[in-house]
């Protein structure tokens, strides 16, 4: 084939890159420059308004603090599920992936609504611990930041899980029995063997999952309420309720900056990973 | 097998059944819910009734919503894989700069938060003059839904053997019939697999769509949002356990023609 054939390949990459240039890269590069552009010209007022009210920083807080709580939880939950799908044959298998892949399917509404029926303080959390003994009497779980972590991890957990176990899977089984065979302890084989090697899915899965939980807004306006903003909330408010575009444009900012420096962390890390291999 | 060893994977399978049923649990909650004949969600339900199922028919603007959820996804979802797989073979087959830097571009609303896009796309289309609910919602959701289709049938292309279309030519097939017959039932699980993400994730939307309707069209998540919001009772359940079934349904279809294995290829 010639190279000139190949290079008029690109005409069939334009429709699909025009679009998305035109839909949702210059309204996304017009966002920010209005951000930081006054009546005179080039100006970061607007964020040093935000940023010198004590409200703001609080909802900062409130929304890194949860997409912390909720990335350590899916992670913590999410490695040994990982390992136990790429091992799982049978019943066993089918159930993993249905539990997996059905929940995905099914709107962030729906599952919100749930969790505010399970959250509730006759809510089956509150009479599951109840009846072990652990509370001694029923409590309300709905509307508090701990109801929220715990509906945030059920809805994003498959993302942690899912790239996690797509590296799980690629490692070949007999590289820890190697390890065992020449006298590895099971703690060594675990740091030195799957920990390396799965590294790369656990900082695309963190990364997926702080992401999402930064940016989400329908799971805290179910589950905890208006008392409670976070980032994204705000942004949601400003616009739709507030009518405050300029405080709303200026939040909205904000959470691109934290997501832009989300991708471009976890690409420098699993790079890194990568090469310390 | 040492002790360890054997606590360690004690614990994985553990945590595998306490995975499953949490990641179940707001489904079983759904479904228990909807049978109950409390209106208040006391759960287990103190008896059983069909009346919520009843109720679903009697809500107006329900079936409007679901339309028009249906109609933006499978359309939205139909432009983004003819444009995302044209795309896809030009990245493939291409030797032009920049190709790692367009796949990045055409994947990167996954990553951006969906409000953002949704108030950039709101004050873009106002100074464009587009006003109206339903092409704005479709303009919007081909963004939505293009990163799923490149993301995959990208991947999957990778993989395709092209000598195979010169092979089918040698043997006598025209261009059309080569990539008829021998890319397309290749592509084909890569086309079901991001076709069905990319039409779910549309259905799902709710952060952009917000920012797009009007008093007369509503996407489904939004109709449902107002429900939950205005009037929280096992109604929602019903409709709920509706799309549960539903999903259950493409699922086993999924199944068969790909294998569950494949949809999970994330």
């Amino acid at each position: 084939m010639s190279g000139a054939r190949l290079d008029r390949m690109i005409w069939l990459a334009l429709p699909a890159v025009a679009y998305l240039a035109v839909v949702y890269a210059l309204p996304l590069l017009w966002l920010l420059g209005r951000s930081v552009t006054g009546p005179d010209g080039v100006t970061i007022a607007q964020f040093t308004a935000f940023f010198s009210d004590p409200f703001s920083w609080r909802v900062m807080g409130n929304t890194l603090r949860i997409a912390f709580w909720v990335t350590l939880l899916s992670l913590v939950i999410g490695y040994p599920v990982a390992i136990a799908m790429a091992r799982a044959r049978g019943l066993m298998q089918v159930m993993l992936l249905v539990a997996m892949i059905l929940p995905l399917s099914i709107g962030v509404v729906v599952k919100a609504f749930a969790w505010q029926i399970v959250l509730r303080r006759d809510g089956l959390i509150s009479q599951g611990l109840v009846a072990s003994g652990i509370w001694a009497e029923p409590q309300r779980l709905l509307f508090t930041e701990t109801g929220l972590i715990v509906g945030a991890t059920n809805v994003f957990l498959p993302f942690m899980i899912l790239p996690i176990y797509s590296v799980v899977k690629l490692i070949d089984p007999r590289l820890t029995e190697a390890g065992a065979t020449l006298g590895a302890s099971p703690f060594y084989r675990f740091r030195k063997i799957l920990l390396p090697l799965t590294l790369p899915g656990i900082v695309s899965g963190s990364a997926f999952v702080f992401s999402m939980a930064v940016s989400m807004f329908v799971i805290p306006s179910l589950l905890i309420g208006d008392r409670f903003q976070t980032l994204a909330t705000l942004t949601g408010r400003s616009y739709l309720l507030m009518r405050n575009e300029a405080l709303g444009s200026t939040t909205a900012v904000i959470l691109l900056v934290i997501a832009v420096s989300i991708v471009v962390l976890s690409t420098w890390l699993s790079k890194r990973v990568g090469r310390s291999l | 097998m040492t002790g360890i060893e054997r606590i360690t994977s004690a614990l994985v399978w553990a945590m595998a059944v306490i995975a499953i049923i949490f990641l179940l649990t707001p489904l079983v909650v759904t479904v228990a819910v909807s049978f109950g004949s409390s209106a208040v969600f006391t759960l287990p339900p103190p008896g059983w009734s069909l009346r919520w199922y009843e109720r679903v028919w009697t809500i107006r603007g329900l079936w409007a919503s679901l339309l028009t959820s249906v109609q933006i996804a499978g359309l939205a979802t139909a432009i983004s894989l003819v444009l995302g797989t044209l795309c896809a073979i030009a990245l493939v087959r291409g030797r032009f700069a920049g190709r790692d830097a367009i796949a990045t571009f055409l994947v990167s609303p996954l990553m951006v938060p969906g409000l953002v896009v949704g108030i950039a796309m709101l004050q873009g289309f106002k100074l464009v003059g587009l006003r109206e609910a339903w092409p704005s919602l479709l303009v919007a959701h081909v963004v939505i839904t293009m990163p799923y289709v490149v993301r995959t049938v990208l991947a999957s292309l990778s993989l395709f053997d092209f000598t195979l279309i010169d092979a089918a030519r040698t043997l006598g097939c025209s261009y059309g019939q080569a990539l008829r017959k021998v890319m397309v039932p290749a592509l084909a699980p890569a086309f079901l697999t991001s076709g069905m993400f990319a039409f779910l994730a549309s259905m799902d939307n709710y952060p952009v769509s917000i920012f797009f309707t009007d008093a007369w069209t509503k996407t489904l998540p939004l109709q449902m949002l107002q429900l939950v919001e205005e009037r929280p009772d096992p109604t929602i359940a019903a409709i709920s356990t509706g799309l549960i079934v539903l999903a259950i349904m493409v699922l086993i279809i999924g199944d068969r023609l790909v294998g569950l294995r494949r949809l999970a290829d994330f």
